[in-house]
C-alpha cells in the first residue's frame, strides 16, 4: 500500500509571480483551510518533498533553479502549476523576460488556474496530483 | 635492577652514535634498532623482574650521585651562559638560585641524609616506562621520516638532525630515570635534564620565535625546578625523607611544605594555569617534539609526580588547591580550544586541559580519583601522540596546519584521515578510553567532599561539554567532502614508511588499549591503587563488558554500513544549494551570474571563547590558587 | 534477565510509543492553533512514505553515519531500560549526536554545515545540565542504575527541584521544541533551522526521525525517574511534562543561538549548580 496519499510533502517555489498565489498557498496552511489535516507539510527542501508546487512563471533567472529543484527531488514526484502564471505565463506572458509557464522547463502533472488561485482549487489540485503520484509509484515498483 | 639501569643508560648509546652520524640511512638503521631494543626492554620489564612488584633497589651509588652533580654543574653553567648570550637574564638568575640550593644540599646537608633505595619499580612506574618506551620509541621512528620532509620543505633552516636525535634519545634516557627514581635528588636531576631537552628541542629551528618560546619554557620550568630544589633542601634540613615512597607514606602535617613545592614543580612542568603559555609556545617545535615531550611524556612527568603525591594530598587544603588549579585549567584550556583553528594549538590546549583533569584527580587524592587519573595518563598519551603524528604528516602533505584546510582529506588521504578520526574519537568519544577515564573522574569527584565536590563537578560538566564541541567540529571538517574522487591520489604515497609505521602502530595501540582496558585495570592499575590506598577502586564488570562491546561496535558498524550502500540502491545527487547550479568543488552560479565558490568555516566563537580573555583569567586564577596552595602548606 | 526483557521491550515498543507521542504532539499543537491537525497515526504514514521514496545521497559517507546515529540512539535507550550505568549511557547519547553532526557535515553543503554547527552548539548548551542532573541523582540515591534508583524510593523531585527545572529547560532543546529548535525544527522546515537535514532524503530522514522517537521515550524515562517513587505520579508527571513542552513550543518564538546557548549555561549554573551546592551542604560530602 502506498502512503503518498496519506503523507504528501510539498515544496513550494515561487517563480516570477506577484506573490498573490503564494499568499493563497500559505493561506492553505492557516487554520481556515488547514492542509496539515491531510498530512501535507510544506518542506523547504526538495530532497524531502514529493510534490513540487510552483507559482509564478519562468524567466531567465529562475529557469535553472526550477530545473535544479526538480532534479533534486527524489522519485516519485509530481509537479503542480498553481496559478495562471505558472500554467502559461498569465498576464505577463508577453513580457520580454518571461519565458512562459513552467512546463517550458519541467514536466507538469496538474494545472490549477486562477489569478490568484483559490485555496480550495489548490487543495483540489493536490488531491489530483496525489492520485497521479500513487499511480507513478505503482508503475515504478512494477518495473 | 640491571633492567632499570639498562633502560636508563642504553638510550645514551644511540644518542651519541646519532650525534656522530650524518648519513640519513645509517641514522635510520641505528634509530630503528635502538627503538626496537627499547620497546622490547620496556614491555619486557615485568618478566625481567624476578620478584613481584613493587620492588626497590638499593646499591652503593656514591659514584652515581657524584656523576650527577658534576653533570649538573656543567648543565647549570651551560644554561647560565645561554641565558646571558640570548639576553634572557631571568634564566641565568633562576639557574643560579637553583644551583645554589643544590650546592648547599650537596655540600652541607647531604651528609645528614641517608638514602638507601635509589631506584624502584612499581606498577605506576611500569605503566609510565611502557608509555615512554613504546610511544617514545615510535615517535623517534616517526621523526626519521618527518624530519627528512621537514628539511626538504625548509631548506633555509640548518640541518641539525644529528643533534635533534641526540637530544631525543637523551630525553628518553632521562624520562626512564625519572620514573624509576625513588631518590628525590636523582629524580630532580632527571627532571632538570628533561627541562633542558625541552628547551633545546623547542629552539631547534633557531628562529627568533623559537628561541623566545624556548626561553619562556625554560624560565617557567626552572621556576618549577627551583621549587623542587627548595623541597629537597627543606626535607634535608628538617630531617624528612628524601625517598619518594617514604615521603608519600609520611603523615601530612610533617611534609606539607615540600609536597606543596613539589606540586608547584609538577604544575609548571605540566603547563597548568598560570604556566600554560609555555606549552602553547612550544608548538613551534617540530612535530615529533610536540608529540614526545609536550603531550605524551615530559608533561606527563609533571602529572606523574603530582599523582604520586596523591595520598598525601587527599583531604588537605593543599590538595584542594591543587585540585582547583587542575579543574580551572581543565575548564579554561577547553574554552580556549574552541576558538583555535590551528590544529597544533587545539591539540596543545586539549593537552593542557586533560593534564588539568589528571591534576584534579591527584588533588582529590582518593583511590577512585587516582584510578581515573592513571587511566587518563595512559589513554591521553596514546591518542594525543597519534593525533600529533597524523597532524604533522598532514601538514607536510597539504601545506597547512589549519583545520579549515582539512576538508576533502578523506578523498585525498583516506587512511590518514581515518586515523585522525580515530585519534579524535579516542579523545572524547564513548567508549574510548578518555571517556571512560572521564566517567571515572566524575564518579570520584562526587565523593570529594562537601565543598570541593560541587565546584569540581561544575568545572567538569562545563569543560566536558566544551570538549565535545571542539573535537566534533574538527571531525566534521574532516568528514566534509565536496570533490569527487578522481582516481588514485599521490598525496598519500609520498608518506614515508617510518611515518606510516608509526601511524599504524599508534592506531592499533589506541584501539588495543581500549580493548585491553579491563586487563590493564586488573593487572596494573587496581593493584597499584590497592597498594597505595589500601582500598579497591575500579569499574564494575558490567560496565567493562559494555565498553568492550561498544569499542567493537563503533569500529565494525561504519565498516559494514559503508559497503552496504551499493546494495541499497542509493541515487547520487548534488548537495542542496537552494536550487543554484552546482559545479564541482562547491562552485555555484551566484548573483550577477558570477561563478563563486562556497566556503564553509567552523564556528570558532572567538567573541565568547577568546584566547586572550581566558588566558588572562587563567593566569589570574592560577596565580591566586597557587598562592593559596603555598599559604595552606605553611599553615 | 528481567531487565533485558525491558530493554528489548523498549527497542520494539519505543518507535510505536514515540510515534504516537509525536502524533499527539501535532494534534495538540494544531488544536492550540485552532486547527484540526493530522490523524494521530500521521507520523507512521510519514515514515512509511519516506521509506518508499528513493534515497538520494551526496556521497557515501552520510548514510553510514546516520545509521550509527540511529543505532547508538537505540543502544542508549536499551541500556537505560536494561538498567546500565546512566552516566555511561549519556555519553553514548552524545556519541549518537556526534554521528548526526558528522552525517550532516559529510555532504559539504552550506546548509548542512550550518545545521551541523547549530546542532553542536545545542549539544554544548545542554550537556552541563545533563551531567549535573546525573550527579545529583547519584548523590541522592547512590546509584546510576534505573531500577536501583526506583527501588531506593527516594523522592528525587524533593531533593532535586532546581535540577528538575533546569532539566525541563534543556528538555525543550532535546525535544526539538521552540524556542530552542535551532537546528532541527519540527515546524519550520527551512534551510537554516532544519539545515541539518538538507542533504538527507528517503530512508535517511526516516532513520533520523525514528531515532528522534527513541530519544523522546528515553528522555521521558529520565523525567519519570524524578517521580518514580510513585508510579502514578511518575506517569502523570511524564504526561504533564510533555504537554507542558508542547505549550512552551507553541508559545515562544525561536531564540537566536547565542541566547539559547548562554541561557542554557546560565540556567545550568544557577539551578543545577545551586541545587548541587545545596545538596552537598545539606547531605554532607561522603
Amino acid at each position: 500500500m502506498a502512503y503518498f496519499k496519506k503523507s504528501p510533502w510539498l515544496i513550494h517555489y515561487d517563480g516570477s509571480s506577484c506573490n498573490g498565489c503564494d499568499i493563497e498557498v500559505l493561506a492553505c496552511l492557516t487554520p481556515l483551510y488547514d492542509v496539515e489535516r491531510f498530512g501535507i507539510i510544506n518542506t523547504g527542501n526538495p530532497k524531502h518533498a514529493d510534490i513540487f508546487l510552483v507559482t509564478g512563471s519562468v524567466n531567465q533567472q529562475n529557469v535553472d533553479i526550477i530545473r535544479n529543484i526538480y532534479n533534486q527531488m527524489p522519485e516519485p514526484k509530481v509537479v503542480i502549476a498553481a496559478g495562471i502564471c505558472a500554467c502559461s505565463g498569465g498576464i505577463f506572458a508577453e513580457c520580454y523576460n518571461v519565458m512562459g509557464g513552467i512546463d517550458k522547463v519541467i514536466p507538469v502533472d496538474v494545472y490549477v488556474q486562477g489569478c490568484a488561485v483559490r485555496p480550495e482549487a489548490i487543495i483540489d489540485g493536490v488531491v489530483k496530483a496525489l492520485a497521479i503520484l500513487e499511480e507513478r509509484y505503482a508503475r515504478a515498483k512494477a518495473a | 635492577m640491571t633492567a632499570l639501569l639498562f633502560l636508563i643508560l642504553f638510550p645514551l648509546i644511540p644518542a651519541v652514535l646519532l650525534l656522530a652520524v650524518k648519513h640519513d640511512g645509517a641514522r635510520g638503521v641505528i634509530t630503528r634498532l635502538a627503538v626496537g631494543v627499547i620497546v622490547a626492554a620496556s614491555i619486557g620489564l615485568p618478566w625481567l623482574m624476578n620478584a613481584g612488584l613493587p620492588v626497590y633497589f638499593s646499591f652503593d651509588a656514591e659514584w652515581a650521585g657524584k656523576a650527577m652533580f658534576f653533570i649538573e654543574i656543567f648543565l647549570a653553567g651551560l644554561i647560565f651562559f645561554l641565558g646571558l648570550k640570548y639576553k634572557h637574564y631571568l634564566t641565568s638568575v633562576l639557574i643560579t638560585l637553583q644551583f645554589a640550593l643544590m650546592a648547599w644540599y650537596e655540600f652541607s646537608l647531604s651528609g645528614t641524609v641517608t638514602i638507601q633505595q635509589h631506584l624502584f619499580l612499581d606498577r605506576l612506574s611500569l605503566i609510565m616506562a611502557i608509555i615512554i618506551g613504546v610511544i617514545g620509541g615510535l615517535i623517534c621512528v616517526y621523526a626519521l621520516g618527518y624530519m627528512r620532509d621537514f628539511h626538504d620543505h625548509h631548506r633555509e633552516m640548518p640541518d641539525r638532525r644529528p643533534y635533534f636525535f641526540f637530544v631525543m634519545f637523551v630525553f628518553l634516557s632521562a624520562m626512564f630515570g625519572l620514573v624509576f627514581a625513588n631518590n628525590l635528588v636523582w629524580l630532580f636531576f632527571f627532571w632538570e635534564v628533561t627541562t633542558l631537552c625541552s628547551f633545546l628541542l623547542i629552539g631547534y629551528t633557531k628562529t627568533a620565535e623559537a628561541t623566545t618560546n624556548a626561553f619562556k619554557a625554560l624560565i617557567m620550568n626552572l621556576g618549577g625546578g627551583l621549587a623542587f630544589a627548595g623541597a629537597i633542601v627543606w626535607l634535608a634540613w628538617s630531617g624528612g625523607p628524601l625517598e619518594l615512597k617514604a615521603l608519600i607514606a609520611s603523615p601530612q602535617a610533617m611534609v606539607m611544605i615540600p609536597v606543596a613545592l613539589l606540586c608547584f614543580a609538577g604544575i609548571t612542568k605540566s603547563a597548568q594555569m598560570p604556566f600554560s603559555s609555555w606549552l602553547l609556545g612550544a608548538m613551534v617545535a617540530p612535530t615529533p617534539t610536540s608529540a614526545l615531550l609536550h603531550s605524551s611524556t615530559m608533561v606527563k612527568a609533571g602529572v606523574y609526580l603530582v599523582l604520586r603525591l596523591a595520598p598525601v594530598l587527599a583531604g588537605s587544603y593543599v590538595g584542594a588547591a591543587v585540585a582547583l588549579v587542575g579543574g580551572v585549567t581543565f575548564l579554561l584550556a577547553a574554552f580556549i580550544a574552541i576558538s583555535q583553528s590551528n590544529a597544533k594549538k587545539v591539540l596543545a590546549y586539549s593537552t593542557v586541559s586533560n593534564l588539568g583533569l589528571i591534576v584534579t584527580c591527584a588533588g582529590v587524592g582518593t583511590a577512585a580519583a587516582v584510578w581515573a587519573g592513571i587511566f587518563l595518563i595512559i589513554f591521553h598519551a596514546v591518542a594525543k601522540s597519534l593525533l600529533f603524528l597524523c597532524v604533522g604528516t598532514l601538514e607536510h602533505r597539504i601545506g597547512s596546519r589549519d583545520i579549515e584546510d582539512m576538508d576533502n582529506i578523506l578523498i585525498k588521504m583516506p587512511t590518514l584521515a581515518v586515523m585522525v578520526l580515530i585519534g579524535i574519537g579516542g579523545m572524547f568519544v564513548a567508549p574510548f578510553g578518555m571517556l571512560i577515564s572521564k566517567w571515572a573522574a566524575i564518579r570520584a569527584f562526587v565523593h570529594a567532599g562537601p565543598v570541593m565536590s560541587p565546584i569540581l563537578i561544575l568545572l567538569l560538566a562545563y569543560g566536558s561539554a566544551v570538549t565535545v564541541f571542539f573535537w566534533t567540529k574538527w571531525m566534521a571538517k574532516i568528514m566534509e567532502v565536496s570533490v569527487l574522487r578522481t582516481g588514485h591520489d599521490p598525496l598519500e604515497d609520498a608518506i614515508s614508511y617510518d611515518e606510516r609505521f608509526a601511524h599504524w602502530a599508534h592506531t592499533v595501540l589506541t584501539i588495543g588499549v581500549c580493548l585491553a582496558f579491563p586487563l590493564v585495570s586488573s593487572q596494573l592499575v587496581e593493584p597499584y591503587v590497592a597498594e597505595v590506598f589500601g582500598q579497591a577502586a575500579g569499574m564494575e564488570a558490567g560496565n567493562l563488558m559494555l565498553t568492550g562491546i561498544m569499542v567493537a561496535l563503533i569500529l565494525i558498524l561504519p565498516t559494514i554500513a559503508f559497503p552496504y550502500q551499493r546494495k541499497a540502491g542509493y541515487v547520487f545527487g548534488t548537495a542542496y544549494m537552494a536550487g543554484l547550479n552546482e559545479y564541482p568543488d562547491r562552485m555555484y552560479d551566484g548573483s550577477l551570474s558570477q561563478r563563486r565558490k562556497a566556503t564553509l568555516k567552523n564556528y570558532y566563537l572567538a567573541g565568547i571563547f577568546g584566547e586572550e580573555k581566558f588566558m588572562k583569567v587563567g593566569v589570574l586564577a592560577g596565580t591566586c590558587l597557587l598562592a593559596l596552595m603555598l599559604g595552606a602548606a605553611l599553615l | 534477565m528481567k531487565t533485558i526483557a525491558f530493554g528489548i521491550a523498549y527497542v520494539l515498543l519505543a518507535p510505536v510509543i514515540g510515534g504516537l507521542l509525536v502524533g499527539l504532539d501535532r494534534i495538540i499543537s494544531a488544536r492550540m492553533q485552532r486547527r484540526v491537525g493530522p490523524p494521530i497515526l500521521q507520523p507512521f504514514y510519514d515514515i512509511f512514505k519516506l521509506l518508499q521514496k528513493k534515497t538520494v545521497v551526496v556521497n557515501r559517507l552520510q548514510n553510514p553515519a546516520i545509521f550509527c546515529h540511529l543505532f547508538f540512539m537505540i543502544a542508549t535507550g536499551f541500556l537505560f531500560f536494561e538498567g546500565s550505568d546512566i552516566l555511561l549511557i549519556i555519553f553514548v547519547l552524545t556519541l549518537s549526536g556526534v554521528f548526526l553532526v558528522l552525517a550532516a557535515s559529510a555532504s559539504g553543503s552550506p546548509f548542512s554545515h550550518i545545521g551541523a554547527e547549530r546542532e553542536l552548539i545545542l549539544m554544548t548548551a545542554y550537556e552541563p545540565m545533563v551531567l549535573m542532573m546525573l550527579v545529583g541523582i547519584y548523590k541522592v540515591t547512590d546509584s546510576f542504575h534505573f531500577y536501583a534508583i526506583l527501588e531506593s524510593a527516594k523522592p528525587l523531585i524533593v531533593y532535586l527541584p532546581g535540577i528538575f527545572v533546569g532539566f525541563l529547560y534543556i528538555l525543550t532543546m532535546k525535544l526539538r521544541k521552540s524556542p530552542f529548535d535551532i537546528s532541527y525544527s519540527h515546524h519550520a522546515h527551512q534551510e537554516l533551522v532544519k539545515g541539518i537535514m538538507s542533504d538527507m532524503s528517503g530512508k535517511s530522514i526516516a532513520m533520523v526521525e525514528i531515532a528522534h522517537w527513541y530519544e523522546n521515550v528515553f528522555l521521558l524515562g529520565l523525567v519519570y525517574l524524578f517521580f518514580g517513587f510513585s508510579p502514578v505520579l511518575g506517569i502523570a508527571a511524564v504526561i504533564l511534562t510533555y504537554v507542558f513542552e508542547i505549550l512552551v513550543d507553541n508559545t515562544f518564538a525561536r531564540f537566536r543561538w547565542e541566547l539559547a546557548f548562554r541561557s542554557a549555561w546560565l540556567v545550568a549554573l544557577v539551578l543545577g549548580g545551586g541545587n548541587l551546592i545545596a545538596l552537598y551542604a545539606l547531605m554532607g560530602g561522603a
